[in-house]
């Protein structure tokens, strides 16, 4: 069978962690966000305005890292414009969260025509080049695969952990978690729900951000206005399938990747004669939708997801 | 975004609404008047960014005839194509004389805007043929196949494996018609060859036609045609050679890319100003002039990689390139799905 023989080879893993990286941010992100008690339906644009702000920052001279930190300031900017008017002023996320995704995604455009108005093809930058970890990089298989890549993948792997252990280890964690499942105890103990939402769509913007900025910054080199396509709305699913849980997302975030790198690899095989190529295409979408039909069955919605709070009401 | 574009350069604006830009147009027209023909009022409505490869070629051909003086020009791009009725009626609405752009998502919507303003011309590119029913619609498209032939015997000298990888948007006719004349070049030079080909459903993601790309590459691909943007990185990561297409990337990949299949847009348009001029525009199919012999496309020069070409692969596409002009050769239009072999 072909389909183990692709599954054997390192580049295939490659190629899936390498398609997993800005899914993984961006999921961290919508993940934080919704175990808040928001759903930041903004993700699209935000990883938009994040592959171009990035992009652009290093276009104009910036050192990659520090395009990352404008990538996510740039988040951050617009997961403030959400936090307000979602957490404070407590209006509809759905509607708030598809009103930032346009004005991001706009934004993004209007300033990349503004400062490059006449070009012929989208300029590249220097992207963040693979960097093989010594030692680690030698394993067969696991090697190539997951230790010969970018550090923003890196970072992106590192981020599972410090999020998990943020979430479940820490007082912080916990009243986030709180804020979540039950505002009412969090104010309760003294703490403001208002302030930990908003500092959780907030950094978790950043975190979006930073996922689109892969794209840029990493995965590719220039800056194109529909580029994200849609990953964004993917991990909103992923954080679903993972149950609210970091590293189950995460697992469903590489998951989907290996899926989308195996679809491209089956096209060339005796089968690809056979089906038509939007049948592969559809492939990750597919598995993942059934994923999530059988993982979502234990999932534990956070209970106050979606609903607003109002200090004093009963 | 709408934006005119001006030859001095000192009136070059960019505004944010349609109807901004048009309010503009009255008073930075005006120096225009000065030349002896009156340049003809062109609008052209895109539905990508004027980056895009094949929009680029139009924009740029526009530009060329307002620098000649024929044309006096905006354009709005990125337009939805939900919203491209409305823009197109905005224009005819100002006066406009030729409507340029592209209506493959909105064939049948756009045809009720052509009937309803007659003494407004449009060229479009359009997956359909013209209709006498609408006579003041041409439609046109990038029939470039001569040159994508041209470069497929480049390609097929240029292969070690015989192994080639081809990366898509979407098989439509457009794109189907290519990748089948590159093909076909291939096999003039390395009869044996394969290709791997497929399409990503999406004009706009490189970093997907870069892991296409990658994929390929691992299987055994040493070359790359390079139909989206996204292609020629991943061959360039990799060390192997890709065949540009509609537009010139060498400056960008110098060690990577061979040669391309350009896309010249300025005979179509002149044609089509001319027409608009003399007053007898009609419903015509305006891309036979993207044929070589019209010089509505050309093989780019081989620049970084001249002198690596084998000389009997050059040879050959001079005499193809000869008996393509003088009508004794003609390359096949083949619009079915390419498929990998």
């Amino acid at each position: 069978m072909e389909i183990f023989d692709i599954l054997l080879t390192a580049s295939f893993w490659a190629a899936a962690v390498r398609i997993a990286s800005p899914l993984i941010f961006a999921t961290l992100g919508e993940l934080i966000c919704e175990r808040a008690g928001v759903l930041n339906l903004g993700i699209e644009g935000i990883m938009v305005i994040g592959a171009f702000s990035g992009w652009m920052a290093v276009y104009l001279g910036a050192p990659l890292w520090a395009g990352v930190g404008v990538a996510m300031l740039a988040g951050m900017l617009f997961g403030l414009l959400h936090a307000t008017l979602t957490v404070p002023f407590g209006l509809s996320q759905h509607v708030v969260g598809l009103g930032v995704t346009l004005l991001a995604s706009a934004v993004a455009y209007f300033a990349y025509r503004l400062s490059l108005p006449e070009v012929t093809s989208p300029p590249k930058i220097v992207p963040f080049q693979p960097v093989e970890i010594p030692g680690l990089s030698q394993i067969p298989l696991i090697g190539p695969a997951f230790f010969n890549q970018t550090p923003l993948t890196y970072l992106a792997f590192v981020l599972i952990a410090v999020v998990s252990i943020v979430l479940y280890r820490t007082p912080l964690g916990l009243a986030l978690r709180a804020a979540g499942e039950n505002p009412a105890s969090v104010e309760a103990q003294g703490l403001s729900v208002t302030a930990i939402r908003m500092g959780a769509v907030i950094v978790g913007s950043g975190l979006m951000a930073v996922g689109g900025a892969f794209l840029t910054m990493s995965a590719f080199s220039s800056f194109f206005f529909e580029m994200v396509n849609g990953r964004g709305w993917i991990c909103i699913a992923l954080v679903v399938f993972g149950a609210w849980r970091p590293g189950k997302a995460a697992l469903g975030a590489l998951l989907f990747a290996a899926f989308d790198a195996l679809q491209v690899r089956l096209q060339q095989t005796p089968l690809g004669a056979l089906v038509p190529y939007q049948v592969f295409l559809m492939v990750p979408y597919i598995l993942s939708i059934l994923a999530l039909v059988l993982m979502s069955r234990r999932a534990e919605v956070p209970a106050a997801l979606m609903v607003p709070f109002n200090k004093g009401e009963r | 975004m709408t934006a005119r574009y001006t030859p001095a350069g000192i009136s070059r604006r960019h505004l944010m609404a349609t109807g901004a830009g048009l309010a503009a147009t009255g008073i930075i027209g005006l120096p225009q008047q000065a030349l002896a023909a009156d340049p003809i009022k062109v609008a052209g409505i895109y539905t990508v960014p004027v980056e895009q490869q094949w929009v680029s070629r139009i924009h740029k051909a526009a530009v060329a005839a307002v620098e000649a003086g024929a044309a006096d020009y905006v354009y709005t791009e990125n337009t939805a194509n939900t919203d491209y009725p409305r823009v197109m009626r905005e224009y005819a609405e100002q006066g406009y004389k030729l409507i340029i752009g592209e209506i493959f998502g909105v064939e049948q919507e756009a045809r009720e805007v052509v009937d309803e303003y007659p003494e407004t011309a449009f060229l479009l590119g359009s997956s359909f043929l013209q209709d006498e029913a609408h006579p003041n619609l041409s439609v046109f498209d990038n029939y470039i196949q001569d040159a994508s032939y041209l470069s497929g015997i480049i390609a097929g000298a240029m292969t070690q494996s015989g192994n080639i990888g081809v990366v898509g948007g979407f098989p439509i006719p457009e794109v189907n018609r290519l990748i089948n004349a590159f093909m076909a070049g291939v096999r003039e030079t390395r009869p044996d060859a394969t290709f791997q080909v497929s399409f990503i459903g999406s004009w706009f993601d490189p970093p997907k036609a870069k892991e296409t790309a990658f994929a390929m590459i691992d299987n055994g691909a040493d070359l790359m045609y390079a139909e989206r943007f996204g292609v020629s990185d991943a061959a360039q990561e990799r060390g192997v050679l890709a065949i540009g297409n509609v537009i010139d990337t060498q400056a960008d990949y110098p060690e990577t890319v061979v040669a391309s299949a350009l896309w010249h847009f300025e005979p179509t348009l002149n044609a089509a100003l001319a027409k608009v001029a003399d007053g007898s525009f009609t419903a015509d199919n305006y891309g036979t002039y993207s044929f070589l012999k019209e010089g509505g496309c050309s093989l780019a020069p081989l620049g970084t990689f001249d002198g690596k070409v084998p000389g009997e692969a050059l040879a050959l596409v001079a005499e193809r390139e000869a008996a393509i002009r003088d009508g004794s050769f003609t390359v096949e239009i083949n619009d079915e799905e390419p498929k990998s072999s």
